[in-house]
């Protein structure tokens, strides 16, 4: 029977049905929970959440050389920090069949910017794969170690948001074993030296030209003629807003490998339909290229580069009809940006962040980017991860070259901090920085949900794992002025702070305090306190002047007095501390 | 059934939507139907709001439900019935749970929430039905169960009620909690 089930379940069986015996990755979303699927499968498949993307990346080359089926997964932003080893992984070319999935977030439904990876296939020589819905998903993943061994070459899987988290239907197979191939040392294949590297770039020039005739043959670009009026070539989910919006008024010429292309394909598809669209998703990738090919098509033109596609965006851009819908007032509707959750261990901090004046925070990805919003305001800066201390660190090195009297604050996750905190925080103190470093330890991998990383003594497949002590890795890296505190304690957090800004010296702040969200564990147990208790307003004592909302927390509110939801707090006290008129007493203990 | 069925369902995280949603495309796909459904849920824990679309029918193509498409919104805060309220046919149906979440903005007094959204959305919404399905899951025992008391409604409106949904909500449902929530299906149900 058919299973409903998301792209990103369907890819962790496609890893399994195909005989993968190992997956790597860094959690991001769109693509967290192809590794989280994957740990239902421990017994046949090692699976592993590495300290960032290119780790993973690495891992499952490593995995590959040794002769088994590996992937690694991530989501766009993860491919360039990953991206090293795979351009040079495409020229070595494979042992065991290589999979990579990329997860683009076009509209940018939780990331920073919505680049287009296809690219990366073109850039890197690769050949890039692209399911329009969970049942491609899985046969495709399975193709596309099948390409993998078949051409010697690393793939590319390439999906999106609406692939990643829609549910469909799925018909699963068994797993087929295939075991691991034979190692053999081979210098001239694996170990890229300049002077194996120019040999490699020839062979997989001729790799490309094999897969081009590939992929004009492959049932992965598959033709559906109807009406011939309009032709239509697209790609991932693009596809199945295109049969939306045109059904059978038009022939699709659907690519399921765009690099790379089927030109001859394309080219007698083009010959026989009046006009051709190309329909997909962000930048023109497939259009260039068809262009090149001197293929007369519309694509860019009509269709925006800019956010998702869906069917009314085509209706409106193809078809130049609008829908119908209510009259309504946008205005009507106050909007509900994410919060840092009711009692979230960095508010109290970011409270007494927002407090400093002349200073610059350097931020970074996670939930505490969330410090960037009202009433907060408590960061200047969020570009990648590891930014807000190599960043951080390139600011205050300006502004002190200048005469400029202002000091930097980076400020960082546990996790983030293991991805790519640690070489930015050695550049620190090697070169004699004296920015201050915040790491925000809330003991798990917080924005993405939930995942475990280095510091939580856990690993993906549930088993135990040794904790890498923050603490001691800050000082390994020769930070002498070192502060772990507890972040719910305003009075210790103002303190480190001050202290911090004081030095001249490299300094850093651990804020250790698990995530309210957080499954605690028997060592969270030991080490906290987690007595469940809650804040609650004294109305008699209550003036109702709202500096308690000021933390901005969401089980605040305000009517004729400041009332607390006793069912959203956690009694985390940071309200009960700023509270002038000491209006607010802890309950429930 | 020859034409897809567009069914949105909107509120905040926590509510239980993705649970709804996941009852709904079982019991679907149980019945022979085609199905697809889409979720964003980024920042479902964070306060945001959430969706969920459920697409049904034949042959389904797309994943997500275009603006001015949907047969149905379902919405489990009133806020976010009017926000999603573009996606709904000018026919289509409104079920709404009379509840209130404030947000960020409305909290911090900066901004009021619109006391008088439900009527704002009677004035354009002819065919809409207002539940009270926090306040009839209390009585039921549990305020979590107002998803499920939402979800009865949906059914009937849809008249999809006709599926043995008892069952589905046995296979995804603590067993513990199942005679609440079958109590909360038939409550729902009974309002539309």
């Amino acid at each position: 029977m058919k299973q409903l089930m998301t792209g990103n379940e369907a890819i962790a069986r496609g890893c399994y049905e195909a005989g993968v015996t190992l997956t790597a990755a860094y959690p991001g979303t769109p693509s967290t929970e192809i590794l989280e699927n994957m740990a239902q499968y421990k017994d046949d498949i090692y699976s592993e959440w590495s300290p960032n993307e290119k780790v993973a990346m690495e891992v499952a080359i490593g995995g590959s050389i040794a002769g088994a089926r590996s992937l690694a997964a991530m989501k766009h932003v993860g491919v360039n920090v990953a991206a090293d080893p795979i351009f040079t992984y495409a020229y070595t070319g494979v042992n065991g069949g290589f999979v990579f999935v990329s997860a683009d977030d076009p509209g940018l439904h939780s990331s920073q910017n919505e680049q287009d990876n296809r690219y990366y296939g073109k850039a890197a020589k690769l050949p890039v794969i692209e399911p329009s819905n969970s049942q491609e998903a899985k046969d495709f993943t399975k193709e596309a170690f099948e390409i993998s061994e078949k051409f010697d070459v690393p793939v590319m899987l390439r999906v999106t948001t609406r692939i990643c988290h829609s549910k469909t239907p799925v018909e699963t197979a068994e797993r087929k074993e295939v075991g691991i191939k034979p190692y053999e040392k081979n210098i001239s294949k694996f170990v890229a030296t300049p002077a194996n590297g120019r040999i490699m770039h020839v062979l997989l020039e001729k790799k490309l030209k094999e897969l081009e005739k590939f992929s004009n043959e492959t049932h992965l670009n598959r033709i559906e003629w109807n009406d011939k009026k309009i032709g239509i070539v697209t790609a991932g989910v693009a596809y199945q807003y295109a049969k939306e919006v045109f059904g059978e008024k038009a022939s699709y010429l659907k690519i399921g490998l765009s690099y790379p292309m089927p030109m001859d394909k394309i080219k007698s598809f083009a010959k026989e339909v009046d006009t051709l669209y190309v329909i997909e998703e962000l930048e023109p990738f497939m259009e260039e290229q068809m262009k090149a090919h001197g293929i007369e098509c519309i694509g860019k033109e009509k269709i925006s580069n800019i956010g998702e596609l869906s069917p009314h965006v085509l209706e409106e851009a193809l078809l130049g009809t609008t829908p119908e819908v209510l009259e309504l007032d946008e205005n009507k509707a106050v909007g509900r940006p994410p919060t840092m959750c009711a009692g979230c261990p960095h508010r109290g901090f970011f409270y007494e962040l927002s407090r400093k004046k002349n200073i610059m925070v350097t931020g970074d990805i996670g939930c505490y980017t969330l410090g960037s919003a009202e009433p907060l305001n408590a960061m200047d800066t969020c570009i990648c991860m590891g930014a807000s201390i190599s960043a951080g660190h390139g600011a205050q090195m300006a502004f002190n070259k200048n005469g400029v009297d202002k000091k930097v604050v980076g400020v960082i996750g546990d996790s983030t901090f293991f991805h790519s905190g640690i070489t930015g925080l050695l550049d620190i103190v090697y070169n004699k920085g004296n920015a201050v470093t915040v790491i925000l330890d809330n003991r798990i991998t917080g924005m993405t949900g939930h995942q475990q990383n280095p510091g939580t003594g856990y690993t993906l497949m549930g088993e135990k794992a040794p904790i890498i002590d923050i603490e001691k890795m800050v000082r390994a890296c020769g930070v002498e002025d070192v502060q772990t505190i507890n972040p719910l304690t305003l009075k210790e957090s103002k303190d480190a702070i001050d202290k911090a800004l004081a030095t001249d010296e490299p300094s850093v702040i651990i804020t250790k305090w698990p995530c309210v969200l957080k499954e605690f564990t028997q060592e969270d147990y030991e080490e906290f306190d987690l007595t469940k208790s809650i804040c609650q307003v004294d109305e008699e004592k209550c003036t109702t002047c709202k500096v308690c909302g000021k933390v901005g927390c969401p089980a605040i509110s305000f009517g004729e007095k400041a009332q607390i939801d006793p069912t959203m707090c956690v009694g985390c006290e940071v309200c009960l501390q700023v509270c002038p008129f000491k209006a607010i007493e802890k309950v429930g203990e | 059934m020859k034409k897809t069925k567009n069914v949105l369902l909107v509120g905040v995280g926590g509510q239980g939507i993705i649970l709804a949603s996941k009852i709904l495309s079982q019991g679907l796909i149980n019945a022979g139907y085609d199905v697809k459904m889409s979720e964003v849920h980024g920042m479902a824990q964070r306060g945001g709001s959430v969706t969920t679309q459920v697409r049904f029918g034949e042959d389904v193509h797309s994943p997500i439900i275009g603006i001015g498409q949907a047969d149905i919104i379902v919405a489990f805060e009133k806020m976010e019935a009017y926000r999603w309220l573009k996606y709904l046919k000018p026919d289509g149906i409104a079920v709404v749970n009379d509840y209130a979440i404030p947000s960020a903005p409305t909290l911090s007094g900066n901004v009021p929430y619109p006391e008088s959204i439900l009527d704002d959305i009677a004035a354009v919404v002819k065919n809409l039905t207002v539940v009270k399905a926090a306040d009839l899951a209390v009585e039921l025992g549990n305020i979590k169960a107002q998803n499920i008391v939402l979800l009865g409604a949906l059914l009937k409106a849809m008249a999809i009620d006709d599926i043995n949904w008892e069952d589905v909500l046995v296979e995804n449902i603590k067993e513990k909690f199942v005679p609440l929530n079958k109590k909360a299906l038939a409550e729902g149900m009974k309002h539309v």
